[in-house]
Formats: C-alpha cells, sequence, structure tokens
C-alpha cells in the first residue's frame, strides 16, 4: 500500500510538472461553460452493451481527455458526439446528448450538418488521395465554397493553425500521401479546423507517431484549445495528464470517474482509477 | 534427402519449373504464330524444276517451294505411286505453282524421283492479281492497244512494265473512288427517296401533301438520274482505258497467256532481288495485308476490315459495360443492405461469368436481335420493312452481347477495388460533413478507378478473343462495308462487321483452297494476339497512371 501511494506521487509530480509548463489555473467544473453533455448514455452493439448509463458534461474550450485499457469504450464514446457510430449497423443507441442543449440524436437533426460542427480525427491519418491544398479545401468546397481567394485564404489559415504551414507552403499540390505520417496528421487536424467546428474530437491521435511528431501535436493541441472544444482519446496517460484539463476514466463500458485533471491523477477517488494511473492493469 | 526436403529446396524448384513451364508454352506459342505469320510476307524465290516420270513423260514446274517432307516408300506406292525398288525413304515438294485460270489447280506435291536440279530463272515473275490467285512466269511482251511495245530484251521493258502497273492501279483505285464515293451516296440518297415514298404510303396525307411529296421525290430521282448517267460515262472511260496494256507470259509449260494489266495487283522478280529489296517487298506486303481488304474469298489481300471490325466492337462494348458494371458494382458495395438477397444476387453475377459464350451467342439473337431489334424496327424504320434495320445482326448487337458477357467480371473488380478502399477514408470524408454520396463520388470513386480499368482490361481481353456468339449476333464472313464511314450518321452501329476471330475461323476452314488459306490463319492470329496486347498495354498504362494520381492510402 505504501510502495502505491509512492508511485502515485511519482505520476502526480509530473503531471503536475506539465501543468507548471503551460502555466495554466487549477480548473474548477462549476466555473464552466457545458459544451456537450451526455445524459444516461447506453450503447449496445447487437445484444452486447458497449456503454453504461454515462453521465459526462464535457466544458467549452477546454482539453477533455478519455482514458481507459483497450475495449473500454472509449472511442465508442467519442464517436457518439459525432454520430460516427451511425455507420455501424447493429449499434444502438438510447439515453441524449446535448450540444449546447441540442440533442444531437434528435429525429430533425441533419448528421452532416453536425459532423460540420464537430471535426474529428482518427487514430490514422487518413489524408484524400488527392493534393495537400484539396485535402484541407475538401470540408470547404463541400459547403460549395467554390472561390480561389476565400479557399486560398482559409487553408493558409488551416495550415498554419497545424503548425504546418512553413512545411508545406511550397508543396501544396503535392499528393498528400508524400508527406510524413506526423506531417499528415497535423494536415488532417488542418483539415478538420479548416471547416471551422465548435468541437475536435480526436481519437488516438499521437498513437501512430514518433515522439517528435507527438510533441508537434500536443503542442497544437494546446494551441487549438483557445478556440476550440477539444474531445480527446488516448492510451497514453503521461500524454492525457499533459494535454488535458479534464480526465474521464473508463472501464468495461463504465464512466468510472471523471473530473479535472490534477485531482484526478493525484487524488483518485476510487481505487480502480488509482489502479490503472499506478500500472496495475490497462 | 531428408535435410534436402525441410530446407525448402523441392518446393522453390516445383514452382520455379511451373513458371518456366508457363514460359516455354506461351513463348513457344507466341513463336510459333510470329514465325508462320511474319513468313508469309517474305518474296519466296521462284523455283524450277524439270521432272521425267517413270513413262518418261517430261514436265517442267515453276512455283515458290512451300515446303517438303520426307515420308516412306511404302506409303508413296500406297498412293499409287510408282516408287522404284531399292529406296526406302523420299522426299516430296509442295509447289505453289499458282496460275489456278490455266491449270486448276495452284499447289501441288511433287516427289523427288526424275527431279532434276532446281533452278531459279532471274526473268521469272511473281503476278499477284486480282482473280484467280498468283500467277508464275517469264515474260514474253508488253502491248499496248494491241501492239507489242517491249520485249523483255529492250533496257526499258522493267520500267515500262511497273509504269503501267502503277497506272491500272491508279485507275482502280480512281473508279473504286468513284463506285463507293459517289455512287454509294447516291444509292443512299435513292434509299431514302424509297423511304420516304414508302413512309408515304404508309401514312395518311391530304391529297395536296400527297402531291407535292410525289412531286418532290420524282424531281429528286431525275436529278439522281441525271447524275447517275454523267458518273456512269465517266466510269465507261476509266474501264475502258484499263484494257490498254496486255502482258503476254510463257508458262513453265511453254504457254503462252495474254493477261490485263486491269486485274494485276503486283509484279515482282523475287529471283533477282537483292535482300534489301526483298525487304522492301516485305514490309510492303505487311502492310498491305494490315491495310487493305480481303480478296478472293478470303485468301488473298488483307484484314482490314476485321481489324477495324474488332477494334470498332470492343470500343463500342466498352462504353456500354462500363457505366452498366460501375453502377451496378457501387449499388451492390455501397447502398445494397447485405443480406440473402444481396448475395444470391452475387452469387449470381459471378456465375453469369462462367455460362458459355454461345449461350450468350443464343440470348442474344433471340433477344436483342430477334425481339429487341424487331420491335424497334416496327416502331422507328416501318418504312424500310420487310428489310430489317436493327432486327439482324449487327455491331451494335454484338457489342451489347459482348457487354452482357463481360458484365461480371467488370462488376466483380469494381466491388473489389470498392472492398479495398481503407474505411478510415471513407470515415475522414463523412466525419467533415460530406454525405455518403459526396464521400462516394469525390474520394472512394476516383480511388477505385483502377480497379475498375482493372476489369475494363480484362474485359477487353476476353471481347477482343471471342468468336462464337458473334457468329450468332452480327459477325460475317465479308462485311461489304466499314462501320464507320463518311456517309451520315457516320457510325453505322447496324451494319455487320468483320471480325478477326471469327477471319481466322472462315480463312482456316471455311476456304476453298486450304494450302493458300494457311499462312493467313497464322498471320491473322498474330494479328488478333497483338491487336489485344495493344489493347491492353493502353488500359494498363492509363491504369497505372490513375494509381500513381490516387495512390492508395494503404502504400
Amino acid at each position: 500500500m505504501n510502495s502505491q501511494t509512492h508511485e502515485t506521487a511519482g505520476i502526480a509530480i509530473s503531471a503536475s510538472q506539465a501543468r507548471d509548463n503551460s502555466n495554466r489555473a487549477p480548473m474548477r467544473m462549476q466555473d464552466e461553460k457545458i459544451k456537450l453533455s451526455v445524459n444516461n448514455l447506453n450503447l449496445y452493439y447487437g445484444q452486447d452493451q458497449a456503454l453504461n448509463n454515462i453521465n459526462l458534461q464535457i466544458p467549452e474550450k477546454r482539453v477533455t481527455a478519455f482514458i481507459g485499457p483497450s475495449g473500454c469504450g472509449k472511442s465508442t464514446l467519442l464517436r457518439c458526439f459525432n454520430r460516427m457510430n451511425d455507420l455501424v449497423d447493429i449499434c444502438r443507441i438510447e439515453g441524449e446528448i446535448l450540444m449546447d442543449g441540442q440533442n444531437i440524436y434528435d429525429r430533425n437533426i441533419d448528421v452532416a450538418e453536425l459532423r460540420r460542427n464537430v471535426g474529428m480525427v482518427f487514430q490514422k491519418p487518413n489524408p484524400f488521395p488527392k493534393s495537400i491544398y484539396e485535402n484541407v479545401a475538401y470540408g470547404l468546397r463541400l459547403q460549395g465554397v467554390n472561390s480561389k481567394r476565400v479557399l486560398d485564404e482559409v487553408v493558409e489559415r488551416s495550415l498554419r493553425a497545424a503548425a504546418l504551414w512553413d512545411e508545406v507552403k511550397d508543396r501544396l499540390d503535392d499528393n498528400a500521401f508524400g508527406m510524413s505520417g506526423g506531417q499528415q496528421q497535423r494536415l488532417v487536424i488542418a483539415r478538420a479546423v479548416a471547416i471551422e467546428p465548435e468541437v475536435i474530437l480526436l481519437d488516438e491521435p499521437a498513437s501512430a507517431l514518433d515522439p517528435i511528431s507527438t510533441l508537434k501535436v500536443e503542442e497544437l493541441i494546446n494551441e487549438l484549445k483557445n478556440d476550440y472544444t477539444i474531445v480527446i482519446v488516448t492510451h497514453n496517460m503521461q500524454q492525457a495528464a499533459r494535454v488535458s484539463d479534464y480526465t474521464a476514466f473508463m472501464y468495461m463500458g463504465d464512466l468510472i470517474e471523471f473530473g479535472d485533471t490534477d485531482t484526478l491523477f493525484t487524488k483518485p477517488a476510487k481505487q480502480q482509477t488509482e489502479d490503472y494511473i499506478t500500472g496495475r492493469y490497462g | 534427402m531428408k535435410a534436402w526436403f525441410k530446407s525448402g529446396s523441392p518446393w522453390i524448384w516445383l514452382n520455379g519449373g511451373a513458371v518456366a513451364f508457363c514460359m516455354i508454352m506461351v513463348v513457344g506459342l507466341i513463336g510459333l504464330i510470329a514465325v508462320r505469320g511474319f513468313g508469309h510476307f517474305w518474296p519466296a524465290n521462284i523455283a524450277q524444276v524439270e521432272i521425267i516420270d517413270p513413262e518418261g513423260n517430261r514436265q517442267v514446274v515453276m512455283g515458290e517451294i512451300v515446303r517438303s517432307q520426307t515420308i516412306t516408300a511404302a506409303v508413296a506406292r500406297d498412293g499409287g505411286r510408282h516408287v522404284p525398288e531399292g529406296i526406302d525413304m523420299l522426299t516430296r515438294y509442295l509447289v505453289k505453282q499458282g496460275n489456278r485460270d490455266q491449270t486448276g489447280n495452284d499447289f501441288a506435291w511433287y516427289f523427288e524421283t526424275g527431279m532434276g536440279e532446281f533452278q531459279y530463272p532471274e526473268d521469272a515473275l511473281q503476278i499477284e492479281r486480282r482473280e484467280w490467285g498468283n500467277f508464275y512466269g517469264q515474260p514474253v511482251s508488253l502491248s499496248r492497244e494491241g501492239e507489242v511495245i517491249a520485249t523483255p530484251a529492250d533496257a526499258n521493258f522493267w520500267p515500262l512494265l511497273q509504269e503501267a502497273v502503277q497506272r491500272s492501279l491508279q485507275l482502280y483505285r480512281d473508279i473504286h473512288s468513284i463506285e463507293r464515293g459517289a455512287i454509294g451516296r447516291m444509292n443512299t440518297e435513292i434509299e431514302r427517296l424509297r423511304l420516304d415514298g414508302r413512309r408515304l404510303e404508309l401514312s395518311d396525307p391530304t391529297p395536296e401533301q400527297r402531291a407535292a411529296e410525289e412531286a418532290r421525290i420524282a424531281t429528286e430521282r431525275a436529278r439522281l438520274d441525271e447524275e447517275y448517267a454523267i458518273l456512269r460515262v465517266e466510269l465507261d472511260a476509266l474501264y475502258q482505258s484499263t484494257r490498254r496494256d496486255t502482258l503476254r507470259m510463257r508458262m513453265s509449260d511453254d504457254r503462252e497467256v495474254d493477261l490485263s494489266l486491269a486485274a494485276i495487283v503486283r509484279i515482282t522478280a523475287p529471283n533477282a532481288m537483292s535482300v534489301p529489296q526483298k525487304m522492301a517487298q516485305y514490309v510492303e506486303r505487311l502492310w498491305e495485308f494490315l491495310s487493305t481488304p480481303p480478296r478472293e474469298a478470303n485468301t488473298e489481300g488483307g484484314i482490314f476490315p476485321a481489324i477495324f471490325g474488332t477494334v470498332t466492337m470492343v470500343f463500342v462494348m466498352s462504353i456500354i459495360v462500363t457505366p452498366f458494371g460501375i453502377l451496378a458494382a457501387i449499388y451492390l458495395r455501397e447502398y445494397a443492405r447485405q443480406n440473402l438477397m444481396t448475395r444470391i444476387i452475387r452469387i449470381s453475377v459471378y456465375n453469369l461469368a462462367g455460362v458459355p459464350s454461345i449461350v450468350y451467342g443464343v440470348f442474344g439473337l433471340g433477344f436483342f436481335v430477334y425481339f429487341l431489334g424487331g420491335n424497334i424496327d416496327r416502331l422507328f424504320y416501318e418504312a424500310a420493312l420487310p428489310t430489317p434495320t436493327f432486327g439482324t445482326p449487327g455491331l451494335f448487337w454484338a457489342s451489347l452481347t459482348l457487354a452482357l458477357l463481360t458484365l461480371p467480371i467488370v462488376i466483380v473488380s469494381t466491388e473489389e477495388g470498392l472492398a479495398r478502399i481503407p474505411s478510415t477514408i471513407r470515415q475522414g470524408s463523412l466525419a467533415l460533413g460530406a454525405t455518403k454520396s459526396e464521400t462516394l463520388w469525390k474520394v472512394i470513386v476516383p480511388l477505385a478507378t483502377p480497379a475498375m480499368m482493372t476489369g475494363l482490361i480484362l474485359a477487353i481481353a476476353r471481347a477482343a478473343g471471342e468468336v462464337a456468339p458473334l457468329m450468332l449476333v452480327g459477325v460475317v464472313k465479308l462485311a461489304p462495308t466499314l462501320p464507320i464511314d463518311g456517309v451520315f450518321p457516320f457510325i453505322h452501329l447496324d451494319r455487320k462487321i468483320m471480325h478477326l476471330g471469327f477471319h481466322i475461323y472462315d480463312v482456316g476452314f471455311q476456304s476453298p483452297s486450304a494450302e493458300a488459306a494457311r499462312p493467313l490463319v497464322y498471320a491473322t492470329a498474330l494479328v488478333l494476339v497483338m491487336l489485344i496486347v495493344i489493347l491492353n498495354l493502353t488500359a494498363i498504362s492509363i491504369r497505372n497512371r490513375l494509381r500513381e494520381r490516387y495512390r492508395s492510402a494503404s502504400d
């Protein structure tokens, strides 16, 4: 028991160090404006229940991380926010998710419109087989924007926002597949940013990247949270500690604990959370 | 030994051997076709030989030695041939002696017994004619309007002869262009007037309209008749002019024959030619083979209409099969709910690929030609009935039948291409607020184009080589016109076409002269193989370019 506390303290130190570096004030949920609110969410794949009665509030312009072992349902929960689970035929959802008070599972919600407001970045970089420019412009072209001037402006702004502009400004017409993995992932983020969503969902965005690219993506997340509400799923607890303001720990489809990142990592309320963050399992 | 098995070497040898075996088969096949096919165009020397048979009759034979064969004396004796005692094996030669109009058989076997030395007289001529095949002999004199103007002894005999041949060829081309061009157009117009008249009878016009229409038809008719009379006079003059020169030739049996230059395509003296001259001649003949229509029941001349017909048919087929196949595959893979019904549909489509092609031919004839074509004729070409327009085999029905035949290939490969696209790309597009159809048309379909091209390549290879169904739905032995020409509407989908595959069958097995046809079978087969290779290479290069552009994300 003693040694366990010790380890917990070790993690807590590294987490608070990251905090110090970014110079942030401690977070308090009651001060936040709530962007997304999950109420009594149950999700089934056929007969199997994947999410059990989830209740969660995600604050605006903050980074919220979902952590937990593989198969705990964190990615599934993330995909509920932009209704990506609709693509799975056998998936069934009960309960509601409110975005600015509006249930996104309401019958008269336009899913394409919702996804324009809730962008998503996937685990593996998935640029389209087009030029770098066209990748970023894709979302705008879908909305019928074809003016060269507007597109140029948005492409530059988005690539700058994704810290990619300086690396690719001379080869915007090259195929996106020619970029490195880390660049591709930032391109995909730029693509998501280009359509100016309100929320950006990141599904293990750095798991396929090398440490330097990971660092760049993390810095980027820090930048982006000034303008966007960010929800990130990650395997990597240090990463969660470094980038997030709030953290949710999930296990076997249950939301075990949710709170501000400092508290969760230093003084977890639940034994299960403590076991996980100290490396007992996961 | 056991260690050798364990080392895996036997597998490597086995696999390598299988590859080597396949390569030998392919190279051997192509090699055989190429040697036999290309060899045909080389100007062979004309041999002359004296044969004295056992009864003491002397016979001189002149012609190209096609091949020789060594047979046992017993076989020769069984064949009713007298062979002196003491000879076990003897050689016989197949001689292409031409002169079918004079001697009746242009190919004959001669035994070596009693045969003298082969001689190659410098002045032996090979004359290609428009009728009766080749003529072999030695020139005696060239006459113009019945007067001898040159004999081989004169220095200017050869130039004069070639000049006369060029002139008659030019006249022939002029006649041909008038007959095909102006008179062909006139025939089309006369046919149109006839149809106008027929339409007038079928409809129920007022008397004034009827009178006006009849008057119009009559004037146009008169105008055409007048134009035709002028052309007729011109043509008669040309025909008269072609009969100006005659060439007197001596055959190997010393008989002399007068040949009108009007019927001569080419005169060569292969024995007197140097190797470069022969090469030039070779190229000329090869080009003629590729660029001219056949003569003499397909045993002479070229195969251009067959090449043209094959290519046109494959193009029309591609235009039909590509959209249908791709749309069907997209629906099956992207939109249809994956249940028992789609599985049944998919299995049916896959099985269609295994149906024997002749079955498609029968279906095409019964459904497309007679049912669809018959109804089209009744609805749109009523005036032309009872002559069918679309209710008879033709280019369109042949292409449509082949499109049906190759549809499964396109569907299967397109489906596979769509299935191979990583789902992350789809999700990436959907996550940006694209609808399903936007994702499909802007991202998925462009990515699947290489797979679609692969399907099309396989379809083309299959369709270009298909023969059996085509015999029922539109390919004929000899088509008088090409499916594309200068007469409105330029592409004549109702016309019958010639096809290389069918041409091989026809020349090889339906031809009156098997020996004359044999090299043409190889040459045509070679052209067919090369045509398919060219079509495939074109499609493959397009596919590779697309692949480069839409390199798959999984690469």
